[in-house]
Formats: structure tokens, C-alpha cells, sequence
């Protein structure tokens, strides 16, 4: 059975994430009064990339060209960490967590030095950016850990996810809303959607991932999509985890539930998306700070409980 | 106190010898000491007579609802008097770009289209005839510093806009200063006209700015009947009305969409997107033309309206009235989209008033100048007009204005279909006469539209001078993003949007 689990985790989190990308498109689209691309896009785009040819600019080193395959990576090996649809995950330890959050944060290191490599003014405002608010968004995470553990007292992402039962909402409904707002703000800073960053906008002055790879073309920008899409299936699976604590004992509707609500997230995410505008840039530090707050007081609710 | 000058009301021309001729510096003392009695700079250019340029300053006040004019003789340099005067600092370095004249002590003394002189002119800066000019490949203003970071966007930029190029001082993500460098669309249309066939003239005119194509029409017709000396027919001149108000709403409602779109505020973008064309539609019933392109013609319109298209015009008035006002309400009830707008791009009304800003940006920042209402013509005339303004001036201010100009259009093509006057649209138009100059001012969708034309002794024109309100508002732009973030620039901009093409000419 562990087998059979390990191949639909590895299937679902190969084949799924572009899709999460097609719904909330389609979402927004819907809201828009459009019909939207299909949903099967992003797939089309990454496939388009990959059969592409790249281009490199000649002031850039070997950390431009490593960069996607770094994301790429690194992600890969994230999506390993986290269990997905109430299976444990392929690999699981304790402190897992910790590689988790810093196997994202050794891709958005390669991601900005290759922006800087390139020499590009626009993306050397990108890089920035990004990290700083990459700094601001990582204790919100932490945080949440922290408190993940505590409920569970499990120290690896698949003790503290899988069987998380609806009873602790019960017992600390409190301070898991407040980690579930913390959550929802990271998980929409760190996949770069709105109200922190458009991913559909042309503009590049106000772009903060998007401008970082400007110059990054073909296999590499595909690889550099797909990793993205991953990311946010990846983070979007430990929201789900939470909020949505249900377990029917049947792995394959355990599956499935868990591809729905998957699903639900994405629209969720259009809707804010569809429903309001982007922060001014100088706003989005308070924003992620706030998040940090609303998880660390998540933590103090759960440390102070006796266990 | 008497005016030094000439004055004539918006529309009319006025014989070139009843112009008062000053001695150079009692000219430029004359423009600052206007100035401070309520003129402001409408035009300030230069026409070559023989060896010698004259000079000719045109001024409008809109308390006294008059346009001004006068002239000099310029056989030297021209000392500066932008120090003084700030708004007419492109004006200087636009005579010194086109006749090779030295511009003393113009505090940025650079070409504004990076193109040659006009035949028989030397060239300003000295580079030789053989010399390739490239457009923007100057010295740009710069500040030092190891904290300092420059960043240039454009003349090729990411969406389907018009070549320009900007450049940032900046600290982090705060903009110390930024210069606008544009020319990448020079055409030489004011030589074309003047030295071209009359006929082939109109067309040109239509192109200067391709979204302003009805107000600049209209600005070149009307200045062509003051110097005949004929008004166009009153069924004419309101259709030239609800003409020019249709192609204001169409660009408000394409620029309150763009505008979501910037903040990433989808619903409205895409409603306003498809109004906007529902509005241009509405123009191609009366001609055929989206972008009303032929329609307005010396002496009135070229076509003309009938029982059945009114209904439909009124008919699809209604509806995309009732569309824009659901579509608009979604942005400002959204408290995202205001506070995203609320602040960035603020220009000081005292700021406004110096650089001589027009239109939506001058309205925003308080100013109530609006030519319909300052200098009515044609239909105007008939009803006072309420200019709409704000006091903020920063990015709310101008879509604020913008939507609240749009409801105003709404309900003056609604009231001028219904009573639109009998008789023909188009009236014969007579010749020119000679040595006259004519003014007309229009207020086109972005602002102030200036069109100055002088004949010589057989009627012929010889000269035409077409300032856009880009003219005036580009320096606005770049003054609203100083201490501003960067990563706001592009919403300031798309606030202002203004044209490149009706700046470069």
C-alpha cells in the first residue's frame, strides 16, 4: 500500500501543479466576464518552452544557466518533504520541515544572484525585493511549525500533517485561525500572486518574482515555471492539510478529496485574485510582517496549553 | 494696467500688422509680466522671415475668456526666460532645436525631438550636417553617488505602447529624478502642412495623435475658418461636439480600465476594454470610423446625421452609460484599488500652475482650466460648462476626474442629440486671407489642443504650429515621480497617459 501511495504522490505532484495555474486563470477569467484560456494552458506553455531553444546573454556566468535547473531541483526534492492527500510523504524525518523551508530558500538564492548576473536594472530591483520580503515571510512560516509541532509533537512534516485530526480545531481553534491567516498571506507572498506581486502584468518596474527572470528563456523558463507551479501546489497542500482535516480511511477518496480541495484552493485564490488589487510595494512588508504577528500569537496560544 | 496684448477670442484670427511687435526684451519681460496678471503660455514659437525669426507668443487667460498674442524679432541668441517662466522651458529648446538658435541660460539646454534644424538654420549644438543625429543618445541628468542606481526603461517597452525613454536617478526603490527623453516618432507633420498640398493637409492633422484624431481635426478646421473668416453651421459644429465628447469617453473609459489592469483590478479592466470599443462604435456610425477619422471638415462636418441614427446613437448611449457606471463603481468600491491609488503621482497645484500642466492632469491638481468652459467654441458656447476638477492630484485625482469628465460627456451628447440644430452640417468655407494669424484651442480628450496658423500676402499658410497637451504635460509626469517609488511609475504614467506621437509632431 506504501508503494501504490508513494507512486500517485509522486504522479500527482508531477502532473498536478500546472493545473492549480489553469483554475485560478480560468477563475479570474470567469470573474472578468471572459472565457479565459483553457485550463490545460500552462501545461501547453511549459511544453512550448521546454521544445525551445534558449538564449544567453553573454555578460551572464554559470549561475544564470544554473539557476532554473537549482529551482528546478531543489523543488523537486521539497515536494518529497511534504505529505500530500493524508499519506505520509516519500521521504520523511525529523527536522524535515527545516530542509523543506530551506531547500526554497537555496532556489530563491540562485534565482536573485542569477537576476543580478545578468546585469539588467530591472532585475536588480527585482532581486531585492524579493529577498527582503522573502526575510520578512520566513518566521510567519516558522512560526506555523512551531505550532504544527506542538499540536502534533511530531517534528517532521509528515508526523504533523497526516492524520491531523478535527478534533485540535475544537481544542485550539484559536490559535489554528490565526495560523491559517499567517498561512494563506505566505502562501499567496510566496507564489507571487496578488495582492503582492501580478503575475500577468507587463510592467516590470512594479514586478517582484516576475522580473527575475526576464532573461531566462526556453527549457530553463520552463523548468523555472514548472517549479513554480510545483511551489505552489507544494505550499498550497500544507494549507490544505490544515484546513481541511479530513479522512475517510479509504486511501483512493482520501485521494481524491484531497485533489478537490486542492482544486477549491485555486479558486479560492482567484477570487482573491479577481476581488482586489495589489498592494503598493512599500504596503507588503506590513502585510507579511502581520502575518508573522498572527502566527507567532498562534504560537504563544498553543505553547502555553497544557499538552 | 493695458495688455501688450493682441487679444481675439478662441477661433478668431487677427491680421498679422495689428499684432504689437516689442523690442526682444521688452517681448520676454512682456510674457513673465502677463503671466503674473492671469496669462498663461498657450504657444511660443518661432517663424523664419528671411534672415531674421519672429517671434510670436500666444497667451490665453481664462477669466477673461481671450487668447493674447504678440511678437518680436530674434536676429541673436535668445536669453532664457524659463527661470522665470517654467512653463515655457520646452517651448525655448524647441526654437532652439528647429532654427539653430542659441538659448541663453536655459537652466537644460538639450533638443527635445533629437532632429536636424529646419532648412537655412544653423544647428544649435554645433554638430555638423553629416553628423547622424540618434534619437535620446545625449547626456541624461545624473546623479552620483555609490547609493545611486540608474534605471532606463523604454524606447521598446513591454506593452503595445509608443517608443520613449525614461530614465531614473534612484535611491533603492525611491526615484530622485526622472528624465523623459521622446523624438522617436518625429514626422515633421507642421512642415508638411505648410509646405504641402492644402488637401493632403486635413489627413495629416488627423494622424498627429491617432486617438486624438477629432480634436485635432477640429483644432486645424477651426483655425482654417478664422483665417476665411467663415463659421462652420451650427448643426456642424454640434456634431463636431458630440464627436469630440464620444472620442473623450471612449479614451477615459480605455484609460480607467487600463488603469485596473495596472493595479491588477480585473473586473473593470475588461469591462472597460469592451465599453471603450462600444464608444468607438458609436463614432463609426456617424462615419464609418472608429477613431473618426474624416469627419470633421472646414465649414462642419462631412456627415451628417439621421432621425434613425440618432435613435441608434441614443439607444447605445443608454446602454453603455448604464455599462461604464456598474463597471467604474466596481473600482472605487473596491478599498484595495483606492488605496493603491490614493497618493502616488501628486503634483502641487502651485507645481500645476508653473509647469503650465492642461487637461485631466491640470483638473486634478485643482486648476480649473478646461477650454470648453475657458475658451468655449462652437457648441459650447451655447450652455456654460462646469470644468470637473479635484484637489489631491495624485492618481485617484486624475481617474476621479476622468470618470466624473465621462458622466459629463454622457449627459451633453444625450441633451445635444435631442436638440441638435437644423440646417446643413457643412457650410462653405472661404479662402484664407492673407497675412492673418488664427488660434484655435480645443479641448481634446487629454487637454488643451493649441493650433496657430499664419498666411502670407496670398493666403498662403505659412506657418502651422500644433501644440498637444503631451507638450505641456510630459515635464508634469516626470516632476509627480519625484520621491515616489518606482515600482509606482507605471501607474503615474498610465495616469497621465500621454501621447508621444502629438508630442514628437
Amino acid at each position: 500500500m506504501t508503494a501504490v501511495n508513494t507512486i500517485i504522490h509522486l504522479l500527482l505532484a508531477i502532473t498536478l501543479p500546472p493545473l492549480l495555474l489553469g483554475v485560478i486563470n480560468r477563475t479570474k477569467a470567469v470573474f472578468a466576464g471572459r472565457c479565459g484560456a483553457p485550463l490545460l494552458q500552462p501545461y501547453y506553455d511549459i511544453i512550448r518552452l521546454w521544445r525551445k531553444g534558449s538564449v544567453f546573454s553573454p555578460v551572464t556566468s554559470w549561475i544564470f544557466k544554473a539557476a532554473p535547473v537549482i529551482t528546478m531541483a531543489t523543488t523537486a526534492v521539497a515536494a518529497l518533504l511534504m505529505p500530500l492527500g493524508n499519506h505520509p510523504a516519500p521521504l520523511a524525518f525529523n527536522g524535515d520541515m527545516l530542509l523543506f523551508a530551506y531547500l526554497f530558500a537555496l532556489s530563491r538564492f540562485f534565482t536573485v544572484a542569477a537576476a543580478l548576473d545578468t546585469g539588467s536594472c530591472f532585475e536588480g530591483l527585482g532581486g531585492p525585493r524579493e529577498a527582503a520580503y522573502s526575510c520578512l515571510a520566513e518566521p510567519a512560516l516558522f512560526f506555523s511549525f512551531i505550532v504544527l509541532a506542538r499540536i502534533s509533537s511530531s517534528f517532521s512534516l509528515s508526523g504533523m500533517l497526516n492524520d491531523f485530526p478535527l478534533t485540535v480545531w475544537f481544542g485550539s481553534g484559536a490559535a489554528l485561525l490565526l495560523m491559517v491567516g499567517a498561512l494563506f498571506i505566505i502562501l499567496l507572498a510566496e507564489n507571487c500572486r496578488i495582492p503582492f506581486d501580478d503575475p500577468n502584468t507587463h510592467l516590470e518596474l512594479t514586478m517582484v518574482h516576475e522580473v527575475m527572470v526576464l532573461d531566462h528563456s526556453g527549457a530553463g523558463f520552463a523548468a523555472i515555471m514548472y517549479a513554480a507551479a510545483l511551489k505552489l501546489f507544494l505550499l498550497g497542500s500544507l494549507f490544505v492539510h490544515i484546513t481541511v482535516p479530513f479522512r475517510s480511511g479509504n486511501f483512493l477518496l482520501d485521494w481524491l478529496a484531497f485533489v478537490a480541495a486542492m482544486l477549491l484552493l485555486a479558486v479560492v485564490i482567484g477570487m482573491v485574485e479577481s476581488t482586489m488589487a495589489r498592494l503598493k510595494l512599500t504596503r507588503i512588508p506590513q502585510l507579511l510582517i502581520a502575518a508573522s504577528i498572527l502566527a507567532a500569537f498562534a504560537m504563544l496560544l498553543v505553547l502555553r496549553q497544557p499538552s | 494696467m493695458s495688455s501688450l496684448l493682441k487679444t481675439f477670442v478662441n477661433g478668431a484670427a487677427v491680421p498679422l500688422g495689428e499684432i504689437p511687435d516689442y523690442p526682444l526684451n521688452d517681448f520676454l519681460q512682456g510674457m513673465i509680466d502677463e503671466s503674473g496678471r492671469g496669462w498663461r503660455v498657450l504657444s511660443y514659437f518661432s517663424v523664419r522671415e528671411q534672415e531674421t525669426l519672429l517671434l510670436f507668443a500666444i497667451m490665453g487667460s481664462e477669466t477673461k475668456q481671450l487668447i493674447g498674442a504678440m511678437q518680436s524679432r530674434l536676429t541673436g541668441a535668445l536669453p532664457s526666460i524659463s527661470r522665470y517662466l517654467p512653463q515655457v522651458h520646452l517651448f525655448e529648446r524647441e526654437i532652439a532645436e528647429n532654427y539653430g538658435v542659441t538659448v541663453e541660460d536655459h537652466p537644460w539646454f538639450k533638443p527635445v525631438r533629437y532632429i536636424r534644424p529646419r532648412s537655412g538654420s544653423a544647428d544649435a549644438w554645433g554638430r555638423a550636417a553629416d553628423e547622424p543625429i540618434l534619437p535620446c543618445v545625449t547626456d541624461f541628468y545624473r546623479v552620483n553617488g555609490e547609493e545611486i542606481h540608474e534605471v532606463a526603461v523604454g524606447p521598446v517597452h513591454a506593452g503595445i505602447i509608443e517608443p520613449g525613454h525614461f530614465r531614473f536617478q534612484c535611491h533603492g526603490e525611491i526615484v530622485f529624478h526622472l528624465e523623459i527623453a521622446l523624438g522617436y516618432q518625429h514626422r515633421g507633420i507642421e512642415e508638411l502642412v505648410t509646405g504641402g498640398n492644402p488637401a493632403a493637409a486635413m489627413h495629416r492633422m488627423e494622424t498627429i495623435a491617432g486617438d486624438t484624431t477629432i480634436g485635432h481635426g477640429q483644432a486645424y478646421c477651426m483655425a482654417l475658418e478664422g483665417l476665411g473668416g467663415t463659421a462652420a453651421s451650427s448643426r456642424g459644429n454640434s456634431l463636431r461636439a458630440i464627436a469630440l465628447e464620444l472620442e473623450r469617453l471612449a479614451n477615459h473609459t480605455g484609460d480607467l480600465g487600463a488603469l485596473a489592469g495596472d493595479v491588477g483590478y480585473l473586473p473593470t479592466m475588461s469591462y472597460c476594454g469592451r465599453i471603450r470599443g462600444d464608444f468607438l462604435n458609436m463614432t463609426a456610425v456617424i462615419c464609418g470610423s472608429r477613431f473618426g477619422r474624416g469627419i470633421v471638415r472646414p465649414g462642419g462636418t462631412a456627415f451628417d446625421l439621421q432621425p434613425k441614427q440618432i435613435a441608434e446613437l441614443q439607444r447605445r448611449l443608454d446602454a453603455a452609460a448604464s455599462d461604464l457606471k456598474n463597471a467604474v463603481e466596481l473600482l472605487w468600491q473596491s478599498s484595495s484599488v483606492i488605496a493603491r491609488c490614493d497618493g502616488p503621482g501628486s503634483v502641487t497645484p502651485e507645481d500645476a500652475t508653473e509647469l503650465g500642466l492642461v487637461g485631466v492632469a491640470a483638473r486634478a491638481s485643482g486648476l480649473q482650466r478646461d477650454v470648453r468652459s475657458g475658451f468655449p467654441f462652437g457648441a459650447y458656447q451655447k450652455t456654460p460648462w462646469q470644468p470637473q476638477t479635484d484637489s489631491h492630484g495624485d492618481v485617484y485625482a486624475r481617474a476621479m476626474v476622468r470618470w466624473l469628465e465621462a458622466q459629463q460627456s454622457i449627459d451633453f451628447i444625450a441633451a445635444e442629440l435631442d436638440r441638435l440644430p437644423a440646417g446643413n452640417c457643412l457650410t462653405p468655407v472661404a479662402q484664407p486671407r492673407p497675412e492673418m494669424l488664427a488660434v484655435a484651442l480645443i479641448e481634446g480628450w487629454r487637454g488643451e489642443i493649441c493650433h496657430t496658423v499664419i498666411t502670407d500676402s496670398t493666403g498662403n499658410l505659412t506657418a502651422c504650429k500644433i501644440v498637444d497637451p503631451s507638450f505641456h504635460n510630459w515635464t508634469g509626469l516626470a516632476l509627480a515621480l519625484r520621491g515616489e517609488q518606482i515600482s509606482d511609475f507605471p501607474l503615474c504614467n498610465k495616469s497621465f497617459n500621454l501621447s508621444y506621437c502629438g508630442f514628437d509632431l
